[in-house]
């Protein structure tokens, strides 16, 4: 066994005109979390728990989308998705659609541990929560003002971008799009929330396990579903390795990203970071994603093909990361 | 080479004793919609039509669990789900939670096509729904269907195809679990569980839920197939036999050289299959067709 292992991301495709203050503070934040993982981790808790706590820790704080600080749906409310996977017995749970829960990966949690079903949406997940007691606050309690204003400007980039797959004519004219060409999702950057936070952590015994959460895509149809809640899509965790996905929702789902990074493993012998890259540079046809892993062996593995990713990792023999480019 | 279809009507424990008066209705079903899908692949319609045609077609049969006849959640209310998914772009469409809709798979295919997102559910896919008013009707009431009797309740629906031009597509459409919670989904509108297409395979699966989504059927077909070089026929019956629990799934699929298979590790599975090189088959139960 090569030890425990931890990744943490916040989202994948990051504005490159993004203020040194706001970097800064993203920074500051995955290397909390990973703090928080790692001490977990020192005290043999497994897997699976670890996962959960370090995205709860995620979705409390405003800074990355998920939680509090999600991006807001088409009409200026708030909708999250999670999912959570327990490697040895590929267990899951997942939700959508949830709009009062304030800590939507513990929700996921619940509907893998105490329902009959693998997935809950909408008033069926809110109601579940109400039974199972979890902690549930108003929806503007997940709204920050930073996403009021951002979804306007996703607005205004919509208006002018009416399909994001036809290609851009008159951005130029969108004050957003001015200060970066770059475009994820059909959203300039500086718009575009990366769309997701999630950790992997293999523990001590070599159990994997995965967690994603998200608010989703800024200005999103309600209703609409990315890939954070999809087992094998985003998130995905078997005996070998635990994948947390982040980017342009509908090219991860069509890649199905994290089952792919462990068939690789388990299909074609490939490396943990081989499987990665190889997903990240072969399944994703013009998408933009990352994503972060780690095998039953105690390493650690991320890639990306987007502007950038938030992560962070650690291992148990001492080496600690965390980046954004 | 050439066309090849497959399609199903559930996979689940298909009790031998079944009164004909359960079964002759069903193999009807399948016969007739075979004979359509054949007929519309002859025809030199796409892949992506076929299926979408012959799942209508299911939806609209009372006696599977999809769109008309769909089993009730808890609360004695229909929550349809569906996805699409076309095998050359591996484009796809997902939706979940409808009430109202009359064919989910062809909602699925508009969420597809007119939406920049791949799956909506709920009240969302239902206020798109009704933007929507070329292809889907949206009903007032679902119909009232007499109690589907303890045991027969297995019906999800699903239909792989390779056209003439060699692309392959895939559709699945349900109304799920009997008496799941509400806001429960499965794995048909789950990409890659349920439902799975790319340029080598078309894959529609059926039975638990649960386990399907655990085992990523659809996907792990395709990926056995494209990782290990294993036949559409092997990779199938290694995802049945191998990678879900005894009793939970059943899977159809075409391969991108018009080869079919047709999988289960339950009592029976409702299905029916034809390639253009004149094999056709239609059955419940193992080694028997029935006539």
């Amino acid at each position: 066994m090569g030890g425990w292992a931890i990744a943490v991301h916040g989202g994948a495709g990051v504005d490159p005109n993004l203020p040194p203050q706001r970097q800064e503070e993203a920074k500051q934040l995955l290397t909390r979390c990973l703090n928080l993982g790692i001490s977990a981790l020192r005290s043999s808790l497994p897997a699976i728990d670890v996962v959960e706590l370090v995205v709860r820790e995620l979705e409390s704080d405003p800074l990355f989308n998920s939680g509090r600080g999600s991006a807001l749906t088409e009409n200026g409310t708030v909708e999250m998705e999670a999912s959570i996977m327990d490697g040895p017995k590929r267990r899951c749970g997942a939700v959508s659609g949830v709009t009062t829960v304030k800590n939507p990966i513990s929700l996921a949690r619940l509907v893998m541990d105490k329902s009959p079903h693998s997935y809950l949406a909408f008033s069926g997940a809110e109601e579940f929560a109400k039974q199972q007691g979890v902690e549930m606050v108003d929806n503007e309690y997940f709204i920050t003002e930073d996403n009021v204003g951002m979804l306007k400007l996703a607005k205004e980039a919509n208006s002018i971008l009416y399909d994001y797959r036809i290609p851009i004519v008159g951005l130029e004219s969108c004050g957003a799009a001015a200060e970066s060409p770059i475009l994820m999702n059909g959203l300039p950057i500086s718009v575009y929330a990366p769309e997701t936070v999630g950790c992997v952590v293999v523990d001590g015994q070599g159990r994997c396990a995965a967690a994603t959460s998200t608010g989703g895509l800024m200005n999103k149809m309600t209703g609409r579903i990315g890939d954070s809640p999809l087992i094998g899509a985003g998130t995905y965790a078997c005996d070998l390795c635990g994948v947390s996905c982040t980017g342009e929702g509908e090219a991860i789902i069509r890649g199905t990203l994290a089952r792919d990074v462990a068939a690789l493993m388990e299909y074609k012998e490939l490396s943990l970071q081989d499987a990665a890259d190889y997903v990240i540079n072969k399944r994703l046809d013009e998408g933009k994603a990352g994503l972060i892993a780690v095998s039953k062996t105690g390493e650690v593995a991320c890639g990306f093909n987007t502007n950038g990713m938030f992560r962070g990792c650690a291992t148990e023999d001492g080496f600690m990361k965390v980046g954004i480019w | 080479m050439g066309w090849a279809i497959a399609l199903h009507g559930g996979a689940g424990d298909i009790p031998k004793d079944l009164p004909p008066e359960r079964r002759k209705p069903r193999e009807a079903t399948l016969r007739r919609c075979l004979e359509i899908g054949v007929a519309a692949l002859k025809a030199h319609k796409s892949a992506l039509d076929v299926v979408e045609l012959v799942v209508r077609e299911l939806e609209n049969c009372p006696h599977f669990n999809a769109g008309r006849g769909s089993v009730l959640t808890t609360d004695g209310t229909v929550e349809m789900e569906a996805s699409v998914m076309d095998g050359k772009t591996k484009n796809c469409g997902a939706v979940s939670g409808l009430t109202t809709v009359v064919n989910p798979i062809s909602l699925a295919r508009l969420v597809m096509e007119k939406t920049p997102h791949i799956y909506l559910a709920f009240d969302g896919a239902e206020a798109f729904a009704r933007e929507q008013i070329d292809y889907t009707q949206p009903i007032k009431k679902a119909p009232k269907i007499a109690p589907v009797p303890e045991g027969d309740q297995i019906g999800t629906v699903g239909c792989v195809a390779i056209d003439t031009q060699g692309n392959l597509a895939t559709a699945t459409s349900t109304g799920g679990l009997v008496n799941k919670m509400v806001g429960r989904i499965g794995d048909t509108p789950i990409i890659g569980t349920g439902t799975y297409a790319n340029n080598l395979c078309a894959v529609s699966a059926t039975g638990k839920g649960e386990s399907i989504i655990r085992a990523t059927v659809g996907r792990d077909v395709a990926a056995l197939m494209e990782y290990k070089g294993l036949s559409l026929e092997d990779a199938a019956a290694y995802v049945v036999e191998e990678c879900a629990p005894k009793g939970t799934v059943g899977l159809v699929a075409v391969s991108a050289t018009g080869e079919v298979t047709m999988a289960y590790n339950t009592t029976g599975m409702f299905r029916a299959c034809a390639t253009e090189a004149g094999h056709a088959e239609l059955g419940i139960w193992s080694s028997e067709s029935n006539e």
